[in-house]
């Protein structure tokens, strides 16, 4: 009986496993997707080292309400204020998706905040690891740029004025200023093309530039690996990391023991 | 292949500075496509000379190099250079900058005109039309109107703007009217006028530019911004807050007892007022931009309006 059911197990994990082993035989990508998940990471990681994560969630959730949104909204001078309405009023569920990007905008960009003040308090962004504070202040950049693009598209009076405001700021940087304002108007005066620009700008441009962007800081932070906070009595007193030796793991969700007195188990 | 005396070794150009000449040329010629014909034509003269120089600086050189009269040590038989760096320039070398050239030709040839595309437009026929204000016998002398119009017809309600409109009465046959934008100079905010606006009287002139807006109003306190507090007088004058001059205001002419309404111009400050007023004018600037005193210098160039 016993037997018979060892059996059949094993046929079904094969089963299970053979669209996985194909894959991993082609691509390497479940090799992959098993290093970036079961990296090695600080045994004294705290609630403070998910703001990252929470911050990329964010944007995640920009991006897929953002393409949403994109399907109903028109951006004409005569017609993008009242296909707003249309997305708020009439379209099922609009509401609810227009409200979770016009908000989830300033959870992004609190949370970018957040975390830029967690990586410098825990002082993450010293050696080796400048460059990612660096591309993490370009990060910022850009999505303050989605604000400024975004918020001309309800094109109501507060969107209007605040963006005449916000590029005539601009226009006031010397030597450079009138030019960039009048690349950022796409002429003279606000008009048509300055909506259709900025809408541009904010759904293709922008997030293009956004999502490689944060491609590299990822890349970056699994490479150099996560810092331990502050207060750790672990890194105080740690040995140098030995090389990597370990072969790589086995198991998806079931770890192997780690190779380095990371995170010892008490049982070893 | 007859072997030339100096093949043997690397032919440097000598220093100079016709290449940075010919480079300032080409800037000029780029900036001057934007900002006017004269200095694009100068740019290209400026190009062509240094450039002429330059080739025939390389020419020349190259000459000196090769030719019978060379008095260089080189001269002399001896290679300069030791034997295992003579092959200086191999094929794969050859073909690794051909592939890298031929790819950044190729690019620049993809991108520079689709960058273009995209920041060209907004500098090239920018110039707006006149705007007819309706008959004269609509502006009561001394009495200030907010007239709203479409500045550009084409772009329709988008573009439409309000400009505070005063007749002055008519000095020697000359009539005079005061046209002041109601764009304030701090960030481009409309301001309001800081009395009453009589609505009720308000009316519509259609004009050949379509439908204008006049309403009477009343500014005794000048002119106020909503946004950041700028404050002006009734001649525009800045009085209080951020803004850095006075009031844009419209050239205006008079066309078969119409008013009509040109371009936009700044100003740094108006002395007196009306029909005598002296008007300190300057080119057309963007909102927060100083047109004289030191920091004008902060701002020498103007994209075209």
């Amino acid at each position: 009986m016993a037997v018979t059911s060892t059996k059949k197990r094993g046929k079904l994990e094969g089963a299970a496993m053979y669209p996985l082993d194909w894959l991993e035989e082609r691509s390497g990508l479940v090799g992959g997707i098993k290093y970036f998940l079961f990296r090695k990471v600080p045994g004294d990681t705290s609630w403070w080292h998910t703001l990252g994560s929470a911050t990329l969630t964010a944007f995640l959730v920009q991006l897929v309400t953002g393409v949403i949104l994109a399907m109903y909204y028109k951006p004409d001078v005569n017609s993008a204020h009242e296909s707003v309405q249309h997305i708020t009023h009439d379209v099922w569920g609009g509401w609810l998706v227009r409200g979770m990007h016009r908000w989830g905008a300033s959870v992004f960009i609190i949370l970018l905040f957040m975390h830029m003040g967690r990586v410098f308090l825990f002082g993450a962004y010293k050696y080796p690891r400048e460059l990612n504070w660096i591309v993490g202040v370009l990060i910022l950049a850009t999505a303050l740029f989605e604000g400024l693009t975004g918020y001309l598209l309800p094109f109501d009076q507060t969107a209007y004025w605040a963006t005449v405001v916000a590029i005539n700021i601009n226009g006031t940087a010397p030597f450079v200023g009138p030019y960039l304002a009048t690349i950022l108007r796409g002429g003279a005066e606000i008009g048509p093309d300055t909506l259709a620009r900025f809408y541009s700008i904010h759904m293709l441009l922008v997030p293009g530039a956004l999502i490689g962007l944060i491609g590299l800081h990822l890349y970056l932070v699994v490479r150099l690996g996560v810092t331990s906070p502050p207060w750790s009595k672990d890194a105080a007193d740690r040995p140098p990391d030995p090389e990597p030796s370990a072969p790589p793991r086995s198991g998806l969700v079931q770890p192997a023991p780690r190779a380095a007195g990371v995170r010892r188990r008490p049982s070893e | 292949m007859e072997e030339r005396p100096g093949d043997d070794r690397p032919q440097l150009p000598p220093p100079s500075l016709w290449p940075v000449g010919f480079a300032v040329g080409v800037v000029c010629l780029l900036v001057g496509l934007v900002v006017s014909w004269w200095v694009a034509a100068a740019g290209a003269a400026l190009a062509l000379i240094f450039g002429f120089l330059w080739v025939r600086d390389v020419v020349s050189g190259r000459e000196r190099a090769t030719g019978p009269s060379s008095d260089e040590p080189a001269t002399d038989g001896a290679p300069a250079i030791p034997e295992h760096e003579a092959e200086r320039f191999p094929r794969s070398k050859f073909l690794e900058g051909a592939t890298l050239g031929l790819g950044a030709l190729i690019g620049a040839l993809v991108t520079l005109p689709v960058v273009a595309a995209a920041l060209v437009p907004g500098f090239v026929k920018q110039k707006s039309k006149p705007v007819n204000l309706g008959p004269l016998a609509n502006f009561k002398e001394g009495q200030y109107y907010v007239a709203t119009f479409e500045r550009n017809q084409k772009e329709g309600y988008i573009s439409r703007m309000s400009a505070f409109i005063r007749n002055n009465g008519s000095t020697n046959g000359k009539p005079s009217f005061t046209c002041i934008s109601n764009r304030c100079v701090h960030l481009g905010c409309p301001v309001q006028a800081g009395g009453p606006v009589f609505d009720k009287e308000s009316k519509t002139v259609k004009s050949g530019s379509g439908e204008v807006d006049l309403t009477p109003a009343l500014p005794a306190a000048g002119f106020i911004c909503p946004c950041h507090g700028g404050a002006y007088d009734q001649e525009g004058n800045r009085i209080a807050g951020p803004p850095v001059r006075a009031l844009n205001r419209f050239e205006f002419a008079i066309v078969e007892d119409h008013l009509v309404l040109g371009d936009m111009y700044s100003v740094a400050k108006v002395d007196g007022s009306g029909a005598s007023a002296k008007i300190h004018k300057y080119d057309l600037a963007g909102p927060g931009q100083h047109v004289d005193g030191p920091e004008q210098l902060l701002y020498p160039l103007q994209p075209p309006h």
